[in-house]
């Protein structure tokens, strides 16, 4: 079983859902992105989802887009984003990264397959990337034993939310509104329903994700979800943070919130 | 080969849609609306007559006797696309556009500019069509091209300045694809060049191919036979695409496409795709992009706004290795030498971008000689310049930035 299924089969056992954490790698710098990503483990993450920072982030609102920028100005690399992606997983949790597509076509899609499973990880989301246009991906990910996640969005068409879920493996990306990346104050009501047209189309898991910021909403879809995505929470908690050691307490609290939101439903503490 | 999309959408191995998931049907219903429009003889007829009476094609061509002195003796004829209602070809595009939003039912339309001239057209087609209009342009394009923006806010539209990464268009592209993204359910994104996901290259490429049509009739029936070369400013590749596409099958003229050299190809300040770029990701479609060794995209530089952009229309980008069109840079200081001799020989002020067209044509000229014809899109006209240009030639009594 691959590192990702054993996480949402743990968190299934559990009877909750995962939770996923997402940060950009070199944001605000590289060794402290690794400890960020240590402290939100040790917070309750059970899935991170380390951000390659990429110059036209197109479906990023101005918290993750502006820590991009910053991660880039400071001169992070694919390199650095592989090292984070491996420090990542030494902490035992299932470690996929997320990028815009261009990088990875850059760096060879083949060695960066073979890259990241050296280094521990499990998987790539892929954004921007279509089933259509991921074949040859396909291949580099299959060779290498990594799971593909794309994304499906509350305007996929059934046929279309087919051709996605059956490209994908280790889980489905739900996208919970039409829309940027970036905390929203009430979940999308469009969520519930995507995630149960998913839900009759794959026995995959299926992750929602844009907009959850707090305990209460990731508890509202781990009603309906097989784990919960945050990632602009995370970032601007570290973004308003004073210093590092600052940054670290608030992402590991914040993990600690979101952790037992997944772990109640409407509300009821689990046993 | 009058249309070079081989299936779905790519061109060769360009092109395609790189998009998040939540775009996929909005341009899938693009595509579907595109196909019928085509099908329906009622949108054509009214297409047709909003060009004719609206924006005032055809455009005409005009011989340029004084210029061609400084081409080597070739002959130039001028495609006039600068007499076009708004002033640029962009209004062929947008007309186009604005009625398939229409069909699609949809009563907001967003656009990114970099000169300002898609921006203008595109609220002007708004105002004309009743649909609310945003125009994302960077903060540095909003201040070199000001009489622009104040011409979209006397139209009607909400304009936007954008403030992240290059303050160009390329971050006004991320910020319209940002808003789509939110608002797909009744906005239209006209989109202002031959770039983007499919199908948006072939819909603007159909858009302006009226340029390339009407050209080859004017031409065969000036001189009694085709030209020998057709010459373009290349910033997404609209106005070239338009002009090409009517000679694609022809294998005697030579189609020749001309992008920004900026300061020049080795100082790293240019927009030279071609001459710089390697084959990459941008904005929805695989084409030649400016990028560093990981995949970042590099910004771009020129002097005119339009040209300042680090990726280019796919089928350009197809055209280029299939070698049936060749691009070269052309730098702000030759672009702005013929923008000079181009007002002072023919009473016509160029826009910058398509002063790079012609410096191209100046150099063709001498390469081809004083048998050759050759056609040039005069893509727009230089009143939003003036005041860059003035600056440039230090002409008094120009404004200070
Ligand atoms: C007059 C004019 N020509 C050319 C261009 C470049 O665009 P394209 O290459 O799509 O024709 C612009 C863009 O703003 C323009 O305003």
């Amino acid at each position: 079983m691959s590192a990702l299924a054993q996480a949402f089969a743990r968190a299934r056992n559990e009877n909750r859902a995962a939770l996923i954490g997402y940060l950009p790698a070199g944001f605000p710098d590289v060794p402290t992105s690794i400890r960020l990503i240590e402290a939100m483990v040790a917070g309750g993450v059970d899935i991170v989802e380390v951000g390659l920072p990429y110059s036209d982030p197109l479906m990023d609102g101005p918290v993750i887009a502006e820590a991009a920028d910053r991660a880039l100005a400071q001169g992070t690399t694919t390199d650095d984003v592989l090292d984070v992606a491996a420090a990542a997983a030494r902490t035992g949790a299932a470690t996929v990264v997320m990028s815009y597509w261009n990088p990875i076509e850059r760096f060879g899609l083949d060695r960066f397959a073979q890259r990241l499973a050296a280094a521990g990880g499990s998987g790539v989301i892929t954004p921007d990337l279509t089933p259509e246009e991921g074949l040859a991906w396909r291949d580099s990910t299959d060779a290498r034993a990594l799971d593909r996640i794309f994304l499906v969005a509350p305007s996929s068409t059934p046929q279309r939310i087919a051709t996605v879920v059956s490209a994908c493996s280790g889980f489905v990306y739900a996208a919970s509104l039409m829309g940027v990346t970036g905390a929203r104050d009430a979940i999308s009501g469009d969520a519930e329903g995507l995630v149960a047209r998913v839900r009759s189309a794959t026995d995959l898991p299926i992750a929602v994700g844009l907009g959850v910021s707090r305990g209460d909403q990731a508890a509202s879809i781990a009603r309906f979800a097989d784990g919960v995505i945050v990632g602009s929470a995370f970032v601007r908690a570290v973004a308003q943070a004073r210093d590092a050691d600052a940054a670290i307490e608030a992402v590991g609290s914040l993990a600690a919130e979101l952790a037992a939101g997944v772990r109640r439903r409407n509300g009821e503490v689990l046993p | 080969m009058t249309d070079t999309v081989m299936d779905s959408g790519h061109y060769g191995p360009y092109g395609g849609r790189f998009v998040p998931e939540a775009l996929t049907r909005a341009l899938d219903e693009l595509d579907a609306a595109f196909h019928a429009a085509l099908d329906d003889p009622s949108f054509g007829q009214r297409l047709d007559a909003l060009q004719r009476d609206y924006t005032g094609r055809p455009s005409p061509l005009t011989e340029a006797v004084r210029f061609a002195e400084h081409c080597g003796g070739a002959r130039i004829l001028l495609k006039r696309e600068d007499l076009n209602h708004t002033g640029s070809h962009k209004i062929n595009n947008v007309l186009g556009q604005a009625l398939l939003a229409q069909r699609m039912g949809k009563k907001r339309v967003i656009a990114e500019t970099g000169a300002g001239q898609h921006g203008v057209a595109a609220a002007t087609a708004a105002a004309l069509l009743d649909l609310e209009c945003t125009v994302y342009m960077g903060e540095e394009d909003t201040r070199r091209q000001a009489l622009n923006v104040a011409r979209m806010k006397l139209l009607g539209a909400e304009v936007v300045p954008v403030t992240t990464g290059s303050r160009t268009l390329k971050d006004a592209i991320n910020e319209a694809m940002r808003d789509w993204v939110s608002t797909v359910e009744r906005t239209h994104y006209l989109l202002g060049t031959v770039t983007g996901p499919a199908p948006f290259p072939q819909v603007v490429r159909h858009f302006h191919s009226v340029i390339g049509t009407e050209t080859r009739e004017q031409v065969l029936d000036r001189i009694g036979r085709l030209p020998d070369a057709v010459a373009a400013c290349v910033g997404g590749g609209s106005n070239a695409i338009g002009i090409f596409s009517a000679f694609m099958d022809d294998p005697t003229v030579q189609l020749r496409g001309y992008e920004a050299g900026g300061e020049g190809i080795d100082t790293g300040r240019h927009a030279a795709r071609f001459a710089m770029g390697a084959p990459g990701v941008l904005h929805g479609a695989r084409t030649y992009v400016m990028q560093d060794e990981w995949g970042q995209t590099v910004p771009s530089h020129s002097i005119s706004a339009g040209l300042d952009y680090p990726g280019v229309g796919p089928e350009h980008a197809w055209l280029h290795d299939t070698g049936r069109a060749r691009y070269e840079p052309v730098s702000d200081d030759e672009a702005m030498q013929a923008f000079a001799l181009l007002s002072r020989t023919e009473g016509i002020i160029p826009a910058i971008e398509t002063a790079h067209g012609l410096a191209g044509a100046m150099r063709l000229g001498r390469e081809l000689g004083s048998d050759a014809v050759i056609v040039v899109n005069l893509s727009g006209r230089g009143d939003k310049d003036v005041e860059t240009a003035a600056r440039y030639f230090g002409i008094e009594g120009a404004p200070s930035p």
